[in-house]
């Protein structure tokens, strides 16, 4: 580590200033990204980790500070100046065009194209840096069809191959399943070895210690800490993302007893789906979901999550197949009687399914929620007001102003908003999504806390998620969604993650010859 | 942060009102160029202008007049626009609220006015909203594109009036001119002041304020603004949105059908062909000007008004056709859509 050891650090952001109307989003006195080091910068939701790289980036222009890069003030204006400097960003979601190939969407991005494009000597270097790195995509895959993590090697490639030697990567294992993470994590490593510097960003700890030769922790905004590898604990970044310490122990009130009472609720007959909004057929489903029960539904994302929520919610109706609420034939409901009914909903990305972003806090908790709050013409604002305000102190989340437009708040911020919402209102059936993907620590202990407390007081609930540890921790029964398909089901005394990982991971081919 | 030349060099034009005065004075100097090159003086035709609308009380109401079909198809297009909606078929759906109250005036020429107008007023809605109500359908059932359905069933309300008036409901009276009979006098709405300043106006201030209101206040509103702001959440939030699509592109037709009731009723006495000098299309020009609020609907239909005025008293003192101000108007409309376009695209 040669470069990390030099005084002057390769990036170097001071007195950054970031104001979105009346929330601070940062407020950096320094942040130093050194030559070589692989820098991770932890934090909550909404903490201010993406704000900073993006201004980094040149995607947003700060409103007070300085970013100096090897010891020269600079300016970065756009995303193009950034990269004449040799700064590269992976967004959260990616950017590629899905209809071109791997290769055509690389080329797309380099600054300097002849006017003939020579494709071996650019295909070359492509492949060199896939060697040197580890990563593995097909050049002449469509990028539309490639997974997640493999599109995410392409946003890289893309970077790298545009002469970035500073990459920020915004939570890079998010979409990423357990195994392509190490593979990522391996990538960058590699990456650090030939000199680049990478920034990190995650909230999730293991991860960061596990791969990070140091870490900045940022709360409210600020940075609350630096560290080095070797320094950090758990307990010490814990305390330094949240002021006090969080334990991620089981959650509260978590009932072992079997249930006695048992008449379902959601009833699944041999259901078959044609392709929704996310693409994928639902086949042959059977599904029994109890009253006072948690079905956990584990898979990686993408295999029919959605198209399950949608089934369930009516958006999309059986092929064949019959589906049962409350002990009714339900398969003709629509959404709005379906929700009447009781069942609530939290999708698998609230800002596109579960929230208006031009609206209000306030007008985005009342919309799906029936005839509760109306009043002759409008709605009853005061009782609305008062009656989230006390969910809100229910689930222990933070408050944003209802007066606030949605599309200003952060991830987590809105999907707790979705959540307090949905839950508060007691519904007897749950379907949730990825219920505390993009949440903190606390804020996922809550929900799942939340999730508990309904299923004891006997609401159905049906949990999608692809955290593994999450779904032990929650669930009465498990199955495994892949391809559209539910294909193995399991008790609690069979929980082990590497049998359902395989489950998950398994292709139906393989299924049909097992 | 002034995001074009004109905002750093003009601070006021960096405001909503500093844009709409910028648009005006930049519209009025490209068309003043434009009489200049032709050999008129603009100076006087916008002095004309002024002092005819604003000099005299019959130019003053003859701007109230021609206010009316504007406010009122303006909001037939800023309606269906809160939820995503694009409705071109204002006009299509003015003639046909003129043919439908043609039809009850027609029908019913004996009864006294409290029967007949409302009646004809109904009839007005619904005939325009049955007009949109067709569109609204196939959208709502993903068959056909609003936009391209309400635009062509415009070209097909006119030919239906035409077959009446020169058949069915042709006048006795003048075999020369194609024109239905003319109304009772119970059948017209009633005209203020001595002016044609007519009870249509009201229909115009109530369907904008219950339209403002509707859309701040009632849960409806906030339905549609949800359905405007993200429809594949508003449908996983359960909210109707087939049922709103169709309901909401009838009420903006019959509010559309309104105007051209307004139209045979206050002003004709009679169903004719040229009933509106495109007052549907203009309509869509002033809601997509005002951005679909009330009061700029309001603003925006007195600023066409006068523009209307004006191609009328430049016919007598400038000796240039009526259809200039379509040129004026289209020059408004360049403009702002060059403003939305600086401010979209990325620096």
């Amino acid at each position: 580590m040669i470069a990390a050891e030099l005084d002057v650090p390769l990036v170097e952001a001071r007195g950054i200033r970031k104001t979105f109307g009346a929330l601070v989003a940062n407020d950096v006195e320094v942040f130093e990204l050194r030559g070589g080091e692989i820098h991770a910068l932890l934090g909550e939701n909404g903490a201010g980790k993406s704000t900073l790289s993006k201004i980094l980036y040149g995607y947003y222009r700060p409103d007070a500070g300085d970013i100096i890069v090897e010891g020269k003030k600079v300016s970065i204006a756009s995303p193009r100046d950034a990269r004449a400097l040799g700064i590269g960003m992976v967004f959260q979601t990616f950017t590629l065009i899905p209809a071109f190939s791997v290769f055509e969407n690389i080329i797309l991005f380099l600054q300097d194209l002849p006017f003939v494009i020579k494709d071996g000597v650019i295909r070359q270097r492509i492949e060199d840096f896939e060697a040197r790195f580890g990563f593995s995509v097909n050049l002449d895959a469509i990028a539309g069809r490639l997974s997640a993590g493999e599109q995410q090697q392409v946003e890289i490639l893309k970077q790298l191959l545009a002469g970035a030697r500073i990459l920020i990567l915004d939570e890079p294992t998010k979409v990423l399943t357990p195994q392509e993470s190490q593979g990522l994590f391996k990538s960058m490593e590699a990456l650090r070895a030939a000199g680049y510097s990478i920034v990190f960003i995650s909230h999730k700890l293991s991860e960061v210690l596990s791969c990070a030769n140091r870490i900045t922790v940022m709360r409210h905004g600020r940075i609350a800490g630096q560290l080095k590898d070797d320094e950090a604990t758990e307990a010490g970044l814990l305390s330094l993302m949240f002021g006090t310490i969080a334990n991620p122990e089981e959650p509260r009130g978590r009932d072992h007893r079997p249930r006695i009472s048992r008449s379902p609720v959601l009833e699944l007959r041999s259901v078959t789906c044609a392709a929704g909004t996310g693409g994928v057929t639902l086949w042959d489903i059977s599904l029994k979901v109890n009253e006072g029960e948690i079905v956990g539904i584990a898979g990686i994302s993408g295999n029919g999550q959605r198209e399950l929520s949608d089934l369930i919610l009516g958006l999309n109706k059986p092929l064949r197949g019959q589906k049962l609420l409350w002990g009714e034939d339900a398969s003709k409901w629509g959404a709005a009687k379906t929700r009447e009914h009781g069942a609530a909903f939290i999708a698998d990305d609230p800002a596109a399914f579960s929230s208006i972003a031009s609206l209000t806090v306030r007008e985005n908790l009342a919309l799906g929620t029936g005839k509760t709050y109306y009043s002759r013409v409008g709605l009853q604002w005061a009782k609305l007001d008062k009656e989230m305000k006390s969910a809100f102190a229910r689930f222990g989340f933070p408050r944003p102003p209802f007066e606030a437009v949605a599309a200003n708040l952060s991830g987590g911020n809105l999907q707790r908003m979705v959540l307090t919402r949905e839950i508060s209102r007691d519904p007897g059936l749950i379907v949730a999504l990825y219920p505390t993907r993009g949440l903190d620590v606390q804020s996922a202990n809550a929900v799942r806390d939340a999730l508990i407390e309904m299923r004891n007081k006997g609401a159905a609930l049906l949990v999608v998620s692809e955290e593994l540890e999450e779904l032990f921790m929650l669930s009465d029964r498990l199955a495994v969604l892949t391809e559209g398909r539910l294909i193995a089901e399991f008790e609690p005394s069979q929980y082990n993650a590497e049998m359902v990982g395989s489950w998950m991971v398994r292709a139906p081919e393989m299924l049909s010859a097992a | 942060m002034p995001h074009n030349a004109l905002a750093i060099a003009f601070p006021i034009a960096g405001t909503k009102a500093g844009r709409a005065v910028a648009t005006a004075l930049i519209a009025l100097a490209v068309f003043g160029l434009l009489l200049a090159a032709a050999g008129k003086d603009p100076f006087r035709a916008y002095l004309d202008t002024l002092a005819y609308v604003f000099g005299n009380a019959y130019g003053f109401s003859e701007l109230l007049v021609r206010m009316v079909p504007l406010m009122l198809t303006a909001t037939a297009v800023a309606l269906p626009a809160r939820i995503g909606l694009i409705n071109v078929g204002g006009e299509g759906q003015l003639y046909m609220g003129a043919l439908f109250a043609t039809g009850g005036a027609i029908a019913f020429p004996e009864q006294p006015s409290f029967v007949l107008l409302p009646l004809m007023t109904l009839l007005g809605f619904a005939g325009g909203g049955l007009w949109a109500l067709l569109p609204g359908l196939l959208r709502a059932a993903r068959l056909v594109n609003e936009t391209i359905s309400t635009l062509l069933l415009n070209y097909v309300a006119p030919l239906i009036v035409s077959y009446l008036i020169f058949g069915p409901w042709r006048s006795s009276e003048s075999a020369a001119y194609p024109e239905s009979t003319a109304f009772s006098d119970a059948a017209r709405l009633p005209a203020f002041f001595h002016t044609r300043i007519h009870a249509g106006l009201l229909f115009g201030i109530v369907c904008l304020a219950l339209f403002s209101f509707f859309m701040a206040k009632s849960r409806w509103g906030l339905e549609m603004r949800a359905i405007g702001g993200n429809p594949e959440a508003a449908r996983r939030l359960g909210i109707p949105v087939f049922r709103y699509t169709v309901a909401v592109m009838a009420i903006a037709g019959g509010v559309a059908g309104l105007a051209g009731m307004s139209e045979v009723s206050a002003i004709q006495g009679r169903l004719v062909m040229g009933l509106s000098p495109g007052y549907g299309f203009a309509g869509f020009l002033v809601a997509w000007l005002a951005g679909t609020s009330a009061w700029g609907i309001a603003f925006m239909s007195f600023l066409f008004a006068i523009i209307a005025s004006a191609g009328d008293i430049l016919q007598f003192t400038q000796g240039v056709p009526y259809a200039v101000i379509n040129v004026l108007m289209a020059i408004v409309l360049f403009i702002v859509l060059g403003q939305r376009q600086s401010r979209r695209a990325p620096r």
